[in-house]
């Protein structure tokens, strides 16, 4: 995968302040990940706190640079929609993913991975695997 | 046989009796989630009527696909996605005939509901909207009474139920003692297709 194909990075939260804060956290975290493309999509069009699928829906437009899009998610309507959107419709770019991982660790492990250059399944399988991550 | 017109009369009747009963899905919600259903729905089904009125589709999958689209775009909510999914898969499940029976409607109706268990995980008996849509279904081959009746009585049964999916799930045993607001509304829109009916 060569590295002007980066696999974006969508980050999908109830809060707005949730999305963009763990957002620019991992980017933080990531060092030279300067260059991955990552959205939030964090909160309803209003400014409240839920889900929007157009929020979602553009923030994974903004970040297909044609490798493949992870949608990270806190809980309920996020996935929901996410997955309401994989299922029937074709409102997301082609090669977009839910990603089954904890949101803040796995949005870290993801950009991380993708700043590498790495394909979207092993982007997939870093965010994933900070579910083993035991703190205690 | 089913027209378009009877599917405009569904959704019409859906978003009337989400307007008369907003207030108390969204007290429904206070003790056991959120307190957003009635609002959340209420802002869904204002879409699907304007979308109905300005793109006008024509058969009753479009219907139905175009306000599962507004549905899950509009809600905010896990009740977008999940009555949206509902109402995409049943309409995509009609094709694009012109006219469809009460049989086809059965069947398309059953894939959706199996697309909102599918999608949320969510069993009959878990305290969900699948508790009054599941056994409506199963009485829609005695007809659109029967399948209202059978909608309500699983909404009250949601009463005794321990919530095992979503926000209310987190209670635990407190979730005990409340009608669950997700089979309350799914109730109203099985209710609807009755009254579009004529009865």
């Amino acid at each position: 995968m060569s590295e002007d194909k980066l696999v974006g990075i969508v980050l999908v939260s109830h809060s707005a302040e949730v999305a963009a804060s763990v957002a620019e956290l991992a980017k933080g975290l990531a060092g030279g990940a300067a260059s991955v493309p990552v959205a939030p999509a964090g909160g309803t069009e209003g400014g409240g706190l839920g889900t929007s699928s157009e929020l979602i829906a553009a923030a994974a437009a903004s970040v297909d640079r044609g490798a493949g899009v992870a949608v990270l998610t806190d809980l309920g309507s996020a996935v929901l929609t996410v997955k309401a959107l994989l299922a029937e419709g074709d409102e997301l770019p082609e090669g977009t993913e839910l990603v089954d991982a904890p949101f803040v660790e796995g949005a870290v492990a993801a950009v991380v991975t993708a700043s590498t250059g790495a394909d979207l399944a092993a982007v997939r399988a870093a965010a994933e695997e900070a579910y083993t991550y035991r703190k205690v | 046989m089913l027209d378009a017109d009877f599917f405009r009369r569904w959704m019409a009747a859906t978003a009337a009796s989400v307007e008369r009963e907003a207030e108390r899905l969204t007290a429904l919600d206070s003790p056991i989630g959120d307190a957003d259903h009635g609002s959340n729905l209420l802002r869904g089904f204002r879409a699907v009527s304007a979308a109905l009125e300005k793109e006008d589709p024509r058969t009753p999958g479009a219907i139905l696909v175009l306000a599962g689209r507004q549905l899950i775009s509009t809600v905010g909510g896990a009740s977008g996605p999940l009555y949206g999914t509902l109402l995409r898969r049943t309409g995509k499940a009609l094709g694009d005939a012109a006219e469809v029976d009460e049989a086809q409607l059965t069947a398309a109706l059953r894939t959706g509901v199996e697309a909102v268990m599918a999608l949320g995980g969510a069993a009959p008996g878990d305290k969900t909207m699948i508790d009054a849509l599941s056994p409506a279904v199963d009485a829609l081959d005695a007809g659109f009474g029967a399948a209202r009746a059978a909608a309500e009585e699983g909404a009250l049964a949601t009463v005794p139920l321990q919530a095992r999916k979503g926000r209310a799930s987190y209670l635990g045993e407190r979730s005990i003692g409340h009608q669950d607001p997700g089979a309350t509304s799914s109730a109203l829109l099985i209710a609807a297709l009755a009254e579009a009916n004529g009865e």
